[in-house]
């Protein structure tokens, strides 16, 4: 009995301590880079604590959205809207979730898993993503203002075909047996 | 400023959604919630390294080494370069885009700014860990990949159209 629960122990601090292993190695660095060149180690710290915020202010609300999308849409109406064979549809809609989205790329990938549990075609997930990256209104509108409202605008309409082959090439290069493989490995995550 | 308001409008609308499901059911809506946490503690570990490695990088890569390696007389290596730059980096549009239009001040030229601004939107070496955990190691590395390529065109032409616009 004692043994049993000091081997589970064991097996839980070793997975810990696996899952942590990168952001163990980035700790040691920083500790070294403050060792050795104490100015850009408080150029990291500053980086870090910003990001940090970021992130914390960014992430609640979409994971809160995360977990009651998959609690209460049914798979049916999300296969309907974005599955295979929604077409156009499907298509326009990755569009908007993507561009009404907050937050950095690695936001978007924890979203990806709950659309994969609800059967949504894997290209459009791959718009999603890039409609994250390229097309999100918020990023969009501060473009606009550092960078000008041509570059903004003409990196818009470019990116917009741009990501369908982007979704389109995946499509291609990913057989559909390992399209099938991840979409089980998410039903896991 | 435009980040707030929609930062604002993200947590209005989670808060909207989380109150409908309270008045709708209990029980679904903690299990909701044990999901959104169960997800959430999912992606800690990995994306504290990445936050910690952006962190590095950018303390070793500041504005003047950037502006030396990408400026307007830089090139098709200086686009490569730019390119490089962003898709390792993961900074967020709020520091880049100021940083981008202080390169272009600085004279870096339109098509590196691009080639920049467009890896660092679509290519993420940093988080390629999270996404292959997430999907599978050769769709991550092909969607970067592909995106890497595709960038480059895009900087291109948005900096041969920006030319004859001007």
């Amino acid at each position: 009995m004692d043994k049993n629960t000091n081997n589970k122990k064991n097996f839980n601090l070793k997975k810990a301590f696996k899952q942590y292993l990168f952001f163990i190695i980035t700790a040691v660095l920083l500790g070294l880079l403050f060792i050795f060149k104490f100015d850009a180690g408080v150029k990291a710290a500053d980086v870090i604590a910003y990001s940090f915020k970021e992130m914390l202010l960014v992430l609640p609300p979409i994971f809160i959205i995360i977990g009651l999308l998959d609690v209460w849409i049914p798979k049916e109406t999300m296969v309907r809207l974005m599955g295979e064979g929604s077409g156009i549809k499907g298509i326009i809609l990755a569009f908007l979730f993507g561009t009404v989205a907050a937050g950095p790329l690695y936001a978007a990938f924890p979203i990806a898993v709950v659309f994969m549990k609800k059967h949504v075609k894997f290209s459009n997930i791959m718009i999603l993503f890039g409609a994250w990256g390229a097309t999100k209104i918020p990023m969009l509108l501060f473009e606009m203002s550092t960078l000008g409202f041509k570059f903004a605008l003409l990196r818009l309409a470019i990116n917009i075909p741009v990501i369908i082959l982007i979704a389109y090439l995946m499509g291609i290069f990913v057989k559909k047996d390992e399209v099938e493989a991840i979409y089980k490995k998410a039903e896991k995550l | 400023m435009s980040n707030y308001i929609f930062n604002g409008a993200i947590y209005l609308a989670a808060l909207i959604f989380l109150i409908i499901s309270l008045v709708k059911s209990r029980q679904k809506t903690r299990q909701a919630l044990l999901k959104a946490w169960l997800s959430f503690k999912n992606i800690i570990p990995m994306l504290l390294g990445v936050i910690f490695l952006v962190g590095l990088i950018l303390s070793l890569l500041d504005t003047e080494i950037i502006s030396r390696i990408i400026g307007e007389n830089s090139g098709p290596l200086g686009v490569m370069l730019a390119s490089l730059i962003g898709a390792v980096t993961l900074i967020p549009g709020f520091i880049a885009f100021p940083t981008a239009a202080l390169l272009l001040e600085g004279g870096a030229g339109y098509i590196q700014i691009a080639a920049f601004v467009q890896t660092l939107m679509m290519v993420g070496v940093v988080t390629l860990p999270m996404e292959i955990k997430y999907f599978s190691k050769k769709a991550a590395i092909l969607r970067n990949v592909i995106s890497f390529v595709l960038s480059i065109g895009v900087a291109y032409l948005i900096g041969l159209i920006l030319k004859i616009w001007n």
